[in-house]
């Protein structure tokens, strides 16, 4: 066994572009945190968010730090320990009748990484984000120690920056939420087949009667196919509906190692999105979903992230604002399949209205996501994105990314200046930052 | 099954506890600190199915004094005391150790001494009742003196042999024996050393130990390949062991 000290470790996002450095794990998270400058929990953020700035090389991780400290069957009131998974929760209560009343697209992150990124979900047109519309409360070590308790009333212009604040504004300890009841442990689920972005805009619209929905798109296609994919959308099923069948266990193969670079090609990729695009072979589908399957395909694939390679990958989601409408949208698959980053998977959704959240990403609009392996092509594509983003007055969301140039991010996002007036109060030295603070916020190495 | 553990707040007997609640079981915690048996009780009860409260009571490895009213208190939660499960100890790494003798002596007597006298405690009262389950956390690094446990290493050695003797002499009694061997495991305790190759989790450890309770197997590797791992090392000639740094 070794000591203490970087051992020539790499600590990285789940894109697995790694920075020197690595995590120490706690269950004392009140301990612990005391020299810490940055809070991890499982590190599904995609880019530096959870990564340490340079000069300190190491972040406190969370997710030993998993205990529930309440929970009251009668209402859902559930305080935890930031650590806990989401994975673990439902592992627990689902069956029990409970569920999150916001979920990301992977169980495996932690409550205090779901307020910190202010998570949104299929769900966000109805119910908003995890943290600025669903948490009651968080335990915070603000950067001068003290630990407060902090809500939307007791400390508003400090929740709302945690919400969404990638943890600059201090260590989440604990949070406190009302999970909701749920009347079975099943998904009724419908899908469609969609041919092009304006039948897929139309249809996104008319999804809306669900309260989770969720398109997949094959960004490859330009021309008339451009924007074809599928859409899905879904509810809880009603007890009558699910019947007395007990959830199965899903079964999650894992990507045992690194593949190598050249397996995602264009030719790959194009064949993956023409295949799965055609698996869907009826135009439409109806009937019951199991959530997992429902909410977390890309979960049942463990370390999916390592199709990319050791040179990893990023998530470019944005959100381009309803202003700029269907044209909007248009545009920007356009510029995107123009430049052509080779996808696997590019999602949309609609959003609902923005959330308080200081910094918090979802507006009223579309947001797109997609992968895009890190090539030496990668920045630049990036920026082409960016500039067509910024025409069309969307912004990117914090969580997913690693290339954006601090200057696009200032002119997306103007609420940056609200955010860096609350850390002035609590942290004026700014000791809490991340390797993406540095980058785009200017934060002190 | 009912069942008191001695370390169940933090790491491997966390992870043993929350099986056992989740299954029905009930559980009865023992602690240093009265925040953090709060606060693990509370998991525990949410992790049980019938959300039942779960019991808890100060115990000290440091202080034996403190082992009888323990006992006496999980006795009386529980109404009977079927297994115990012992996690609690201290870990230091061999150059902190070599620098403070003070640690040393705490770290061996707390692994060593005082994890026996509780073992003792509980050896009475399960015998008293004809039978039941003691299940120890002793570890992989008691079963050849090597360089980077020399000391933690020894108390280790002295408690496996102990149990082993003790296995020996009361099996008949229908005292089960459970001499439970960690590898390197990714818990709180081990937290910044760098993680060898075959380093388990804790929830995966946890699973095989409550099998092991389960079915009485006196001997348990967790991660399962450390089995294997200390069979190649205890084959070692002396001359190589001088030389590597494992």
């Amino acid at each position: 066994m070794a000591g203490l000290g970087d051992q020539g470790q790499t600590i990285a996002g789940w894109g697995n572009i790694g920075v020197p450095g690595h995590e120490v794990l706690s269950e004392r998270l009140e301990r612990a945190s005391a020299d810490a400058v940055l809070s991890r929990g499982l590190g599904r953020s995609y880019g530096d968010s959870a990564l340490p700035p340079p000069s300190s090389r190491e972040v406190l991780g969370t997710r030993l730090a998993d205990r529930i400290l309440s929970f009251d069957p009668a209402s859902g009131r559930l305080r935890a320990e930031a650590g806990l998974s989401l994975h673990e929760l439902n592992r627990l209560l689902l069956r029990r009748g409970y569920f999150t009343p916001v979920t990301p697209g992977t169980q495996f992150v932690t409550l205090g990484g779901m307020v910190a990124a202010d998570v949104h979900g299929k769900n966000h047109h109805v119910a908003g984000c995890f943290g600025s519309d669903h948490t009651r409360m968080v335990r915070l070590r603000v950067a001068d120690g003290r630990i407060l308790e902090v809500t939307r009333e007791s400390h508003p212009d400090l929740f709302y920056a945690t919400c969404g604040g990638m943890g600059l504004t201090g260590h989440i300890l604990e949070v406190e939420l009302d999970l909701k009841r749920i009347p079975s442990p099943w998904i009724y689920a419908e899908s469609r087949r969609i041919a092009d972005i304006d039948e897929f805009l139309a249809a996104l619209a008319e999804y809306e009667r669900f309260p989770y929905v969720v398109g997949w798109i094959d960004c490859l296609s330009r021309g008339r196919k451009m924007g074809r994919g599928i859409l899905d959308g879904g509810r809880w099923a009603t007890a009558a509906e699910a019947g007395a069948k007990p959830l199965p266990k899903v079964p999650s193969p894992s990507v045992p190692l690194m593949f190598p670079n050249w397996v995602l090609n264009d030719l790959t990729a194009k064949a993956f999105n023409t295949l799965y695009y055609w698996k869907h072979l009826a135009k439409e589908k109806k009937g019951l979903r199991h959530p997992d399957s429902f909410f977390y395909p890309l979960d049942m694939i463990r370390h999916w992230n390592r199709i990319y390679g050791r040179k990893g990958f990023t998530q470019y989601q944005c959100v381009i604002p309803e202003d700029s409408g269907r044209d909007g949208v248009v545009r920007f698959l356009e510029a995107l399949t123009a430049m052509g980053g080779a996808s696997f998977l590019c999602v949309i959704k609609s959003c609902g209205p923005e959330s308080k959240g200081t910094l918090s990403f979802p507006r009223r609009g579309t947001t797109i996501a997609l992968d895009i392996p890190a090539r030496s092509g990668t920045q630049a594509l990036v920026d082409a994105l960016n500039r067509v983003l910024l025409d069309e007055g969307g912004r990117i969301y914090l969580a997913k990314d690693t290339f954006t140039r601090a200057e696009d991010f200032r002119r997306m996002d103007p609420r940056l200046e609200q955010f860096q007036a609350v850390r002035d109060v609590w942290d004026p030295e700014r000791k809490l930052r991340s390797a993406q603070s540095v980058r785009l916020f200017g934060d002190p190495e | 099954m009912r069942v008191a553990i001695l370390g169940a707040t933090q790491g491997m007997g966390r992870a043993i506890a929350r099986l056992l609640a989740e299954r029905g079981d009930q559980v009865f915690v023992l602690g240093i600190e009265p925040e953090e048996l709060a606060r693990t009780s509370a998991d525990l009860q949410a992790h049980s199915p019938s959300h039942m409260p779960v019991g808890a009571a100060l115990c000290d490895l440091a202080d034996p004094s403190t082992f009888a009213a323990a006992l006496d208190a999980a006795e009386a939660d529980l109404g009977d005391v079927e297994c115990v499960v012992v996690t609690a100890a201290i870990f230091a790494t061999q150059d902190t150790l070599e620098e403070d003798l003070d640690r040393t002596e705490l770290l061996l007597r707390l692994n060593f001494t005082n994890t026996v006298v509780f073992c003792e405690h509980v050896r009475r009262r399960l015998l008293q009742r004809g039978g039941g389950t003691l299940c120890v956390f002793s570890s992989v690094a008691g079963d050849r003196g090597r360089k980077p446990v020399v000391l933690y290493g020894a108390a280790k050695a002295g408690l496996s042999h102990y149990l082993e003797g003790l296995d020996h002499r009361h099996h008949e009694d229908g005292l089960r024996v459970i001499t439970v061997k960690p590898g390197f495991v990714k818990t709180g305790m081990t937290a910044g050393l760098k993680p060898p190759p075959f380093a388990g989790e804790p929830v995966a450890v946890a699973a095989s130990v409550v099998r092991a309770i389960d079915r009485g197997t006196p001997v348990v590797y967790a991660p399962g390949i450390w089995r294997l791992v200390m069979l190649v090392i205890c084959a070692l000639p002396r001359f190589i062991m001088r030389k590597v740094g494992f």
